[in-house]
């Protein structure tokens, strides 16, 4: 698996889609979590919506204390979302390019193959994480600093919760992507249905899930639900409480939610490899 | 060990109703340039597909390599280039073959050595997106030639190429053979199989109509006589070559299964009979003449020939 690795890895390198997303991730992250945040108590404090709450609270959410709920806040949300699409480029283009056959038909074999990029995959993510919380502590170093605030960073263990409950969360809609892409072999469609879940689908359930008792258990087994329940339990603030980012929600706990997103990984990474190692190559 | 590289049984493919490939017995023998030869749509690419383990068989069996199609140990001793080549678009040239080098365990060094080899160093640096057909191609069998193989398995090689670019290809080709390389390709141009390849499988709706070195397909040549009378004619030479060689009359002309050197013999007989020869010459079918000859008879007759094996 060690060449379909390299070779996965070289193709992701020199891939102008996978920088692109990268940098959005990052991007964003910044601008949800600290620049609007930041901002927004510069001006007149207190505010509803997705920038939500009183003056003090949106300072203290930017400092470097709250690092990890802070910057894993809008992952459940636009971080899955982008997390989906380069998992579906990174299978769905090997069809939509006709390069499926040309990989296969070299030595690996399929599954191998599919090790190599998985586990590429989540070496990207991993890399999108660390790069992402670093420049968030360094905007939140860059505000504590301009306010004259103590630079108080999260405890180590407390960080590293953070960054595999991230890596998990985002890596997990990565599959998903990937999953989508190799079922429907291309880019275009996943990447459709892909957003259209996590960002419409999951919402409404959430949405009706006080109104009926099937829908809100469905809700516990969702991935988006058990995405922001997990960022949740490392205390980053609910929709519910009033100032949370959208997809944040404490309806289950952060054990439940960890396993439930770990099982969604690895059962999309078993489906992707049973219909790779199925399917006849067109 | 089985002197035949590629070896199937019955390989039969078939989508919902429709048969792709159909009972097909091939047998590729090593050191050999194959061609295998039907027009499009006859099922060349599916054949190729199920040998390489891209697409599974729906019954038959196949062997390549001694193994299974698809296992990594057969793989990693076949250079395929199936139907139009698939790189990534966004990388250069050389670095989508330093991916297929990757994949297939290959030492990076390899990579210029078949840029070379396909004239494509000058270009290597480019992105593959804004590569010619030709180019693409060239690239295409460059990433077969990585593993240096033992089996290529080329589909449609010359597709794209300019007639410059395709004698080289057929020319790189002879080159591997040389080399004793073994080599299975697929083709709809007939005279590009006729000028590369030692033996040939004609397929056509999905069966493998007959195959056989070039010489065999084309058979022998035959004596053609235009004359008048013509059933004089026939009648003079059937009685002169005996039962062992037929006579056969189309259109206005015999067709004489006899050797170019009985064409004087028959022509004073006739003559003497007085019989007025307009032509008399000695004529070789083109693979082309029996390849539409096999392709017309299976689209009239299902059973007109019977397929090999």
């Amino acid at each position: 698996m060690r060449g379909s690795l390299s070779a996965e890895l070289l193709k992701l390198r020199k891939r102008p889609a996978t920088w692109l997303v990268g940098a959005v991730f990052v991007t964003l992250g910044l601008v949800f979590a600290y620049l609007f945040p930041y901002l927004s108590y510069r001006g007149s404090g207190a505010r509803q919506g997705p920038v939500a709450g009183s003056g003090e609270e949106l300072l203290l959410d930017a400092l470097p204390a709250s690092l990890v709920p802070s910057a894993l806040g809008g992952w459940p949300l636009f971080g899955g979302a982008l997390a989906l699409v380069l998992g579906a480029l990174i299978t769905g283009s090997e069809y939509s390019w006709g390069t499926l056959k040309t990989v296969l038909a070299q030595r690996p074999g399929r599954l191998a193959v599919l090790g190599g990029k998985l586990t590429a995959a989540g070496l990207v993510t991993a890399v999108m994480v660390a790069v992402s919380l670093a420049a968030d502590a360094l905007a939140s170093w860059a505000i504590a600093t301009a306010e004259h605030r103590a630079v108080d960073w999260p405890p180590p263990p407390d960080l590293a919760r953070g960054m595999a409950a991230g890596w998990l969360i985002v890596t997990m809609w990565c599959v998903a992507g990937m999953f989508l892409g190799t079922v429907l072999r291309g880019t275009a469609l996943p990447v459709g249905i892909g957003l259209v879940w996590a960002l419409v689908v999951e919402q409404l359930v959430r949405g009706f899930a006080s109104t009926l008792d099937a829908i809100d258990i469905l809700q516990r087994w969702l991935p988006g639900t058990n995405a922001g329940a997990l960022v949740a339990a490392l205390g980053a603030p609910t929709q519910e409480q009033g100032r949370g980012t959208p997809g944040i929600t404490d309806v289950v706990g952060g054990t439940h939610a960890t396993f439930v997103v770990a099982g969604y990984l690895i059962i999309l990474a078993a489906a992707t490899a049973i219909v790779l190692r199925r399917r006849d190559v067109t | 060990m089985t002197d035949h590289l590629i070896e199937t049984k019955q390989l039969t493919k078939r989508y919902g109703d429709r048969l792709a490939v159909d009972a097909v017995d091939l047998r590729v023998r090593r050191g050999e340039v194959y061609g295998f030869l039907g027009p499009n749509g006859a099922g060349k690419t599916t054949t190729l597909r199920m040998l390489l383990g891209l697409a599974r068989a729906t019954s038959g069996s196949a062997r390549v390599l001694g193994a299974a199609p698809g296992q990594p140990a057969a793989l990693a001793r076949i250079g395929m280039l199936v139907e139009s080549p698939g790189f990534y678009p966004y990388l250069s040239g050389r670095d989508n073959l330093r991916v297929v080098a990757r994949y297939a365990s290959q030492p990076a060094r390899r990579v210029d050595t078949v840029l070379d080899l396909v004239q494509l160093a000058s270009r290597a640096a480019d992105r593959f997106g804004t590569y010619s057909l030709g180019m693409k191609q060239r690239l295409g069998v460059a990433a077969a030639l990585l593993k240096e193989p033992e089996l290529l398995v080329l589909d449609e090689p010359t597709n794209g190429l300019d007639p410059a670019g395709m004698a080289d290809m057929r020319s790189l080709i002879r080159g591997l053979r040389e080399r004793g390389h073994t080599v299975l390709l697929s083709s709809h141009l007939l005279g590009e199989v006729q000028q590369i390849c030692d033996r040939v499988g004609v397929i056509f709706q999905g069966r493998l109509l007959r195959e056989g070195t070039v010489e065999e397909l084309r058979g022998g040549g035959s004596i053609v006589v235009r004359a008048e009378p013509l059933a004089t004619a026939a009648d003079i030479a059937g009685r002169l070559l005996g039962d062992a060689s037929p006579v056969a009359v189309r259109g206005n002309a015999l067709y004489l299964d006899a050797p170019a050197e009985r064409a004087a013999q028959i022509n004073r007989r006739l003559v003497e009979a007085g019989v007025e020869v307009h032509e008399l010459r000695w004529s070789e079918p083109t693979l082309e003449a029996v390849f539409l000859e096999l392709t017309n008879d299976r689209k009239e007759s299902p059973h007109a020939w019977q397929p090999v094996g």
